[in-house]
């Protein structure tokens, strides 16, 4: 059997274009978590985003003002998470899920005049170069601008958090904010902006579900990635390169089930739906037994108010 | 001007006002909904709130509908009040259902009095069974909770799917995803001919009664509240951390079963695609509404049944979408938490000086 070299690079290339949501939501939640909130909201932030950059697609027709505006949209569900654990200093679980819960129901409610309508085509970038390279070619070219930023992404997150003095400010917030505070930083701002950026990127992991990789509205689309980013930034331990490589393996999970499909492999079809979320389970447990490690990475904060007392 | 001064001390009477608080600001929240989507706000929250339960058949669905809500929420109550954040209720519900509608299928076409208990009892245990691998996993390698307790819902519904299309699906039932009927002695009986409220109200009364007598009258409750305060002051109250964690998650796990076992064997009477309407979800918001409180959660979780039915019949008389239902459980908890902020803080409104 000969296998084309180029199908190869089409399926890896599939398997990175499956991972890019989750790549962007994870390295999104990466510095919110960072700067010590836990918003489990990803996935209400998620589906909020796919509605509304597929809303606005179809409003507007504009693809820049739908991919920004499912970012907004983002930020502003985010702002009811950030205005209730920052200044209300409301538990960070309950409130994310109340997020998720509000989320869900208000997408399915706008989402219901957009049911059945097609997508757009979104413009790809370096498609003439795809056949020029066999194997990289079709990995390298040919892909959205969203593509791109997602995978350039957890490098800059990487850079911002070690190299930069805001960086260094979010850390210092989430490892210890009585510090950082007696250091004259406003740990509520920073975790304000924090948890906004956290749900602009949700937003746009949205967006890019809708608008580019499959171009409709379908009620509950995110499907749990939202929550599968959040394990992912627990796979990392909250390291963003990491991130890339799990949200690459979950990438392959999603692709290699239509593919055993295609071949005829006899597994019923809902054992290799349940897989990615199995070996989350599984991929959690390992990472976690090592609990020396987790407590070590772990932002010392994560998830605990901070209040501070006038 | 206003000012804000931290209370020495939480204050009680507030803590059972807030809940109402919430409602009200929820109801106020809805009408803005409303008249932003173009309905009348009143006219609307009357559909919503008032006709589903205005005569004798709807207020029998309230009470079906409330029955696992109210159910699920006592067993959360269990693992939230000794901070274990189990928020797969949903996966323990559907996976207990799974199990005691295998045995129900076990017994098609037999009847006899031993039947049904060993039907309810497969429920419980069934969503024991389920609720102790986040448990387990959490005690002894460490895992979060609240992911593994989550992933797990996803695949029980796919487990359950795999069976209602493949090997469980009724053989003369035109390959319509759903097993067999189950025999009469399996199924729970109904309480008033022509309602479909069913004798499963019973076992979540039961629940009610059982957790207010174990959370303030054992010493077992006592060291469950303290060990969610704080887990160092439960280690001199003689708490043994693992073992709690375990059996709270047990305890949530088999009132989640048996709200799956309630479902299935109650009107319906065999397994299919659908079993539940994210009752394992919304039945944390009831816990919280609830205050974790026996009795507060029972009437929690009447407010929050009305509105699944109000969603549908909002549907059905003024084509809102019935998604709305979830938009209000979503502000519930919302404006709950928010004004929780007063059990900490007094707001003082001082005469401004000029």
């Amino acid at each position: 059997m000969i296998i084309d070299i180029n199908f190869i690079g089409l399926i890896i290339a599939s398997i990175m274009a499956s991972a890019v949501p989750l790549i962007l939501a994870s390295c999104g939640e990466l510095i919110t978590e960072r700067s010590g909130v836990l918003n489990l909201g990803v996935e209400g932030m998620m589906i909020i985003g796919a509605i509304s950059g597929f809303a606005l697609m179809t409003v507007t027709g504009s693809l820049i003002i739908a991919v920004f505006g499912a970012m907004l949209a983002g930020v502003l569900i985010s702002s009811i998470f950030a205005f209730l654990t920052q200044t209300l200093i409301t538990n960070h679980v309950a409130t994310g899920l109340a997020l998720t819960i509000f989320g869900i129901g208000i997408s399915a409610m706008i989402g219901k005049n957009f049911v059945g309508i097609p997508g757009k085509e979104f413009p790809v970038l370096f498609e003439g170069l795809k056949d020029t390279i066999p194997l990289l070619g079709p990995i390298l070219f040919g892909h959205s601008i969203v593509f791109y930023f997602a995978f350039a992404l957890p490098f800059i997150t990487s850079y911002f958090l070690k190299k930069t003095k805001i960086g260094l400010i979010v850390r210092a917030v989430g490892d210890s904010p009585e510090s950082a505070s007696n250091q004259g930083i406003n740990v509520k701002l920073v975790r304000y902006a924090c948890i906004l950026y956290g749900g602009a990127m949700s937003g746009l992991a949205g967006a890019y579900l809708s608008m580019i990789y499959t171009p409709q509205w379908i009620e509950n689309m995110t499907g749990g990635r939202g929550w599968i980013a959040l394990a992912l930034v627990v796979f990392s331990t909250w390291n963003p390169i990491k991130i890339l490589i799990g949200a690459m393996i979950f990438g392959g999970l999603t692709i290699i089930q239509f593919h055993m499909q295609a071949i005829g492999v006899r597994i019923p079809v809902q054992f290799l739906t349940a897989l990615p979320y199995i070996v989350t389970i599984i991929v959690l447990v390992v990472i976690s037994r090592d609990s020396r490690k987790i407590r070590l990475s772990t932002p010392s904060s994560l998830g605990k108010s901070f209040h501070k007392d006038n | 001007m206003i000012k804000i001064i931290k209370r020495d001390q939480p204050s009680r009477a507030i803590f059972f006002f807030t809940p109402v608080l919430a409602i009200f600001l929820t109801l106020v929240a809805g009408g803005l909904i409303f008249f932003i989507l173009g309905f009348k706000p009143f006219e609307a929250l009357k559909f919503f709130f008032i006709v589903p339960i205005a005569d004798k058949y709807g207020f029998s669905e309230l009470l079906l509908k409330a029955t696992p809500l109210c159910l699920i929420a006592i067993g959360l109550s269990f693992c939230f009040k000794s901070n274990n954040w189990n928020i797969g209720a949903e996966g323990q519900l559907t996976f207990g259902a799974i199990v005691s509608g295998g045995v129900a299928l076990l017994f098609y076409e037999q009847e006899g009095f031993y039947i049904l208990p060993i039907v309810i009892l497969a429920g419980a245990i069934g969503g024991m069974l389920y609720a102790s691998i986040p448990a387990i996993l959490k005690t002894y390698f460490n895992t979060n909770e609240i992911l593994v307790s989550l992933m797990l819902v996803y695949v029980s519904k796919l487990i359950l799917d795999y069976l209602v299309v493949g090997p469980w699906s009724n053989p003369e039932g035109f390959n319509f995803p759903e097993t067999r009927q189950f025999s009469d002695s399996a199924k729970l009986p109904l309480l008033f001919e022509g309602l479909r409220i069913h004798a499963g109200i019973f076992l979540a009364l039961a629940a009610v009664v059982i957790s207010w007598f174990v959370f303030y009258k054992t010493y077992l409750g006592f060291q469950m509240k303290v060990s969610g305060f704080s887990l160092k002051t439960a280690r001199y109250a003689g708490y043994k951390g693992k073992k709690m964690i375990i059996l709270v998650f047990l305890i949530s796990g088999a009132c989640a079963g048996l709200a799956g076992v309630g479902e299935i064997t109650g009107p319906i009477g065999q397994l299919h695609r659908e079993i539940s309407p994210d009752y394992g979800f919304t039945a944390i918001i009831v816990a919280f509404l609830g205050r974790l409180h026996p009795v507060g959660i029972i009437f929690a979780s009447l407010v929050v049944a009305i509105t699944y039915l109000g969603a549908e019949t909002a549907q059905i008389f003024m084509q809102i979408p019935k998604y709305t239902g979830q938009v209000f459980q979503g502000m519930i908890l919302f404006f709950l938490l928010a004004s929780d902020y007063l059990l900490f803080f007094k707001i003082k409104f001082i005469g401004s000086k000029k």
